[in-house]
Order: C-alpha cells, then sequence, then structure tokens
C-alpha cells in the first residue's frame, strides 16, 4: 500500500501475475506495457483521446493510460494479447483483416477491445442492432489517422453479424 | 509519491485529515492526464474507487444521494428517469472509456468552468454533501461551491461524499455547443429545469464565466411568462428569454470560441430548450 514502488497483482488475461516496484505514479498502460510485458495496448496520447490503450477493467472498457496502476490491485484485466487462443484469431479479429480495416494497425488493439465489449453486450442483449449512428457513438472513443472508419464500421457489423448475436425478429428489421 | 488505497469512507476521511497533500483519485479521468504530462506531482494518490460506500445511490425524500463513486454509464443507464438532465450531459462526456470511469464527484472537485455536470447541477439546485473526519458532513448548495476558475469551496480535509440532487418535478433539457458529437469540451452548455409542483424554473450555464453560472434574472422572468399549463411561452418572451440568458454570462475569448460568439450560442440554446420543453407538455 504504501513505499516507493507498489508490488501489482493482476489476474491478467485469466492468469495470475505479479510485478514488483511498479511506481506509484504509472498509469495502468505503463505497468501492462513495460512491467507485465504486455505491447499490445498502445499508448498514443495519454490523455483519454485516443483510445488505443483501451482494456478490459473488471470487465468494463477503459482508458487504460487514466487508470492509476494500483487502483487495478487485484482485478481481472483483458488485453488485445487475450482475444485470440490456439485455435486463431476471435472472431472480432477476423473481421477486421477481413474488411480491411487495418492499416497501420496503431489503433487497431483499442477497435478491438471495443468492438469485443459491444459483441459481449449485443450476446448478453444489452445492446440490439445497432444502427450506423450508434455505432459510431460507441467508436466515439477511439481515432485511427489512416482508415476514415468506413471499413472499421464494415467490421462491427460483420463481428456483430456473429451467430451468437441474437437477431431482431422479422417484422422489426432494421 | 506514494499510492494510499482507502478501503473504507472513515480510512478515506482519516488519511485525508493526515495527509491533506494527498490527491483523491476516483475515475482518474482528470487526475491521470495531470500526473502523465508532469502538470502535478502530488505527495500521494488517495484512491477512493474501492470504497464501497461510494458507489450507490439512493432516493432520499424526493432527491438522489448519488455516490462520489457513480460513474457517468451508470448515470446514464440507471437514472434517466429521475435526472434527465444530468443523464443528458452525462451522454455528451469524452467518450464510453471516459464515461465508464468519470464521475459526478471528480467533475465537480476539479470545478472546470466547462464541467457538464455544473449546469445540471445549478438548475436542478443540487447540494454537494463534503465531509471531513474532524467536522463531520458539511452540505454545500452547488451555487456557492464554485469560487473560481478550477477553484471550488472544499476545505484540504474534505471528501465529497455524495452529490444530493432533487428528483425531476418536470421537464428538463441540457445542451452543449462543441465542434462534434463527443470528446468535445463544451464551448458553452445550457441546462434549465422546471418544477411545476412548485411553478419555478432553474438554469445553469457552462464555460461561459470563470465559474458555471445560473441567469437568475431569466429564471425569474421566466416564471411569470410559462403559461404552467401548456408550457407555452409567447414568441416575444422566448426571446427574451434568451437574451436574459446571454446577460448572465461572463465569457472571455478563448481557443475554443469568444466571448460574443459564446453569448450568441447560449441565447440560441436557451429559446431552442423552450421549444423542446413545450413539446413535453
Ligand atoms: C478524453 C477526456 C474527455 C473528457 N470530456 C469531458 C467532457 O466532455 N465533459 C466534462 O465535463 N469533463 C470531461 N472530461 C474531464 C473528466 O472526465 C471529468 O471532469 C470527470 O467528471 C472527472 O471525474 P473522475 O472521477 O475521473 O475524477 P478524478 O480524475 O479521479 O478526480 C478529479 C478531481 O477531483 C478530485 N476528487 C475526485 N473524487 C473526489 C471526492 N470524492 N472528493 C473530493 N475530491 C475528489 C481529485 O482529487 C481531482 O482533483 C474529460 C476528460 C478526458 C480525459
Ligand atoms: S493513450 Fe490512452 S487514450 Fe490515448
Ligand atoms: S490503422 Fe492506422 S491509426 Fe488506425
Amino acid at each position: 500500500m504504501t513505499g516507493k514502488g507498489i508490488r501489482l497483482e493482476l489476474t491478467l488475461n485469466g492468469k495470475r501475475q505479479v510485478a514488483t516496484d511498479v511506481p506509484a505514479n504509472t498509469s495502468l498502460l505503463g505497468a501492462l506495457r513495460d512491467h507485465f510485458g504486455l505491447p499490445g495496448a498502445k499508448n498514443a496520447c495519454e490523455q483519454g483521446e485516443c483510445g488505443s490503450c483501451t482494456v478490459f477493467l473488471d470487465g468494463t472498457p477503459v482508458c487504460s493510460c487514466l487508470v492509476a496502476a494500483g487502483q487495478a490491485q487485484g482485478a481481472a484485466v483483458g488485453t488485445v494479447e487475450g482475444l485470440a487462443d490456439e485455435d486463431g484469431l476471435s472472431l472480432v479479429q477476423q473481421a477486421f483483416v477481413t474488411a480491411g480495416a487495418v492499416q497501420c494497425g496503431f489503433c487497431t488493439p483499442g477497435f478491438l477491445m471495443v468492438v469485443r465489449d459491444l459483441q459481449l453486450r449485443a450476446r448478453g442483449r444489452t445492446i440490439i442492432n445497432l444502427d450506423d449512428d450508434e455505432v459510431r457513438e460507441a467508436l466515439a472513443g477511439n481515432l485511427c489517422r489512416c482508415t476514415g472508419y468506413e471499413k472499421v464500421i464494415d467490421a462491427v457489423r460483420a463481428a456483430l453479424a456473429d451467430p451468437d448475436v441474437p437477431r431482431r425478429s422479422v417484422g422489426a428489421s432494421g | 509519491m506514494e499510492f494510499i488505497t482507502a478501503d473504507s469512507w472513515t480510512d478515506a476521511l482519516r488519511i485525508k485529515t493526515e495527509r491533506p497533500g494527498a490527491a483523491p483519485i476516483a475515475g482518474g479521468t482528470d487526475v491521470m492526464v495531470e500526473l502523465n504530462f508532469d502538470l502535478r506531482r502530488p505527495e500521494a494518490l488517495l484512491d477512493l474507487s474501492r470504497i464501497r460506500e461510494l458507489k450507490d445511490w439512493d432516493v432520499v425524500g424526493g432527491s438522489v444521494q448519488l455516490g462520489a463513486g457513480v460513474s457517468y454509464t451508470r448515470v446514464i443507464e440507471e437514472l434517466a428517469d429521475r435526472l434527465p438532465a444530468l443523464a443528458m450531459a452525462a451522454r455528451t462526456v469524452g467518450s464510453p472509456q471516459i464515461r465508464n470511469r468519470g464521475t459526478v464527484a471528480g467533475n465537480l472537485a476539479t470545478a472546470s468552468p466547462a464541467g457538464d455536470a455544473h449546469p445540471v447541477l445549478l438548475a436542478t439546485g443540487a447540494v454537494v454533501e463534503a465531509e471531513s473526519f474532524q467536522r463531520g458532513v458539511r452540505k454545500i448548495p452547488v451555487d456557492g461551491f464554485f469560487t473560481g476558475v478550477k477553484r471550488c469551496a472544499l476545505e484540504p480535509d474534505e471528501l465529497i461524499r455524495a452529490v444530493v440532487i432533487p428528483t425531476a418535478a418536470g421537464p428538463q433539457q441540457f445542451s452543449k455547443v462543441g465542434t462534434r458529437n463527443a470528446m468535445v469540451i463544451a464551448v458553452c452548455s445550457f441546462a434549465i429545469a422546471l418544477d411545476l409542483d412548485a411553478r419555478t424554473v432553474g438554469t445553469g450555464i457552462g464555460s461561459a464565466g470563470p465559474t458555471p453560472l445560473a441567469a437568475r434574472a431569466a429564471e425569474r422572468f421566466l416564471v411569470g411568462e410559462l403559461d404552467w399549463d401548456t408550457l407555452k411561452v409567447s414568441e416575444a418572451a422566448a426571446a427574451r428569454f434568451g437574451k436574459l440568458v446571454a446577460q448572465a454570462a461572463q465569457p472571455i475569448d478563448d481557443v475554443r470560441g469568444t466571448a460574443s460568439y459564446r453569448k450568441h450560442a447560449l441565447e440560441v440554446l436557451a429559446v431552442r430548450a423552450l421549444g423542446w420543453i413545450r413539446g413535453c407538455a
């Protein structure tokens, strides 16, 4: 709790991990990249504007640059490194590849986490058939300098078209 | 710098008394930007984000007692019916990621003239509950909370426990001018709340003065001009209301806009808000 460096224990992509001597003013982003060896979440702005550092903190997408490392003590943290498994890319990742939604790729880890969240919420029926404006709103915290977003939105459409996402019944189409 | 986790509210109050220089951190969406850019080097961070008591809201005697740890996302998802204008303002804050972490209490303590919750808290007559270990709870009405640009009435040993916001008793509106639909600091903003039982009008202006402001003359004028059954006002009275709102503002020229633009935009927002309110009758 005190002292110069913190001993930080996280459940990182499902596995218990510990880092020692994490400086108290470090962000969760800094801890992930520099102390846990996970460079997937990107550091671009460090002020919450770009979303390239988005990770799941106890299941909620957050800008890891705006979470103090110590605030994540004991929490479950999910990063882009945890999306793929032995069988290959996750559906969301494959949707980005297929749609051509990746150019330089710097923004991609952040987008993937936000779209993964949308997919989970669609499966859990807490969101239903987003229209394009709602997709844009959901992606408002993620900047991309390359793609112009159109292909990103195509990728979201494809990711949300997965068979596990319940469709709106015929008649209430949209 | 030290990192101190407060496990309970009493713990937090005690630490804040012993270490007044410790910077509280809730959602971190203001504090971490300052740390990342080395704009501030507090001797310690006092983490409030684990304190259970702060994470709830409750309805107490016609008001919502909003715990200091409730995020904007939860205000939108859980309180849009009771606190419509606060939910509208919350929807315009930053981005989904920012709203998942940021809190109304953090907005208050930062006390930026552009804080989006502030016009709503002014319009609804909210009260900030501050607490210190030694002196207990102090209730600060929001119109006395902001003391200057990024300055507020909190003492060094005080923390915000909750914000008490009267449950809507009539139509409310919030609107904000900015360069895009998301992730913008307001160029100016306006909130209005009608109380149909008491027949009173509350207003709040953001980003157009050293502190958020209420347009008291405009409020008094509208009370007399509004048809309280149909919620209609004459076109001339609506225009006059807009002018009075603009007159209450004390804007400056800055990178986001000029003073005269802000006054003009506030007039437009105020007249529009009346139109939306009429739609609620
Ligand atoms: C990308 C981005 C976009 C943003 N967009 C907006 C926007 O559109 N509108 C807007 O209004 N704001 C915006 N903000 C600013 C910020 O998100 C808000 O001010 C938010 O409400 C801060 O809440 P927090 O819980 O994150 O505060 P923190 O950063 O944790 O704290 C903010 C301040 O409050 C103090 N504090 C926190 N909790 C307490 C407490 N319980 N008692 C006493 N002091 C306390 C802290 O010490 C600090 O001084 C944005 C920020 C970012 C990074
Ligand atoms: S690096 Fe965190 S939002 Fe840009
Ligand atoms: S692909 Fe380059 S920033 Fe998005």
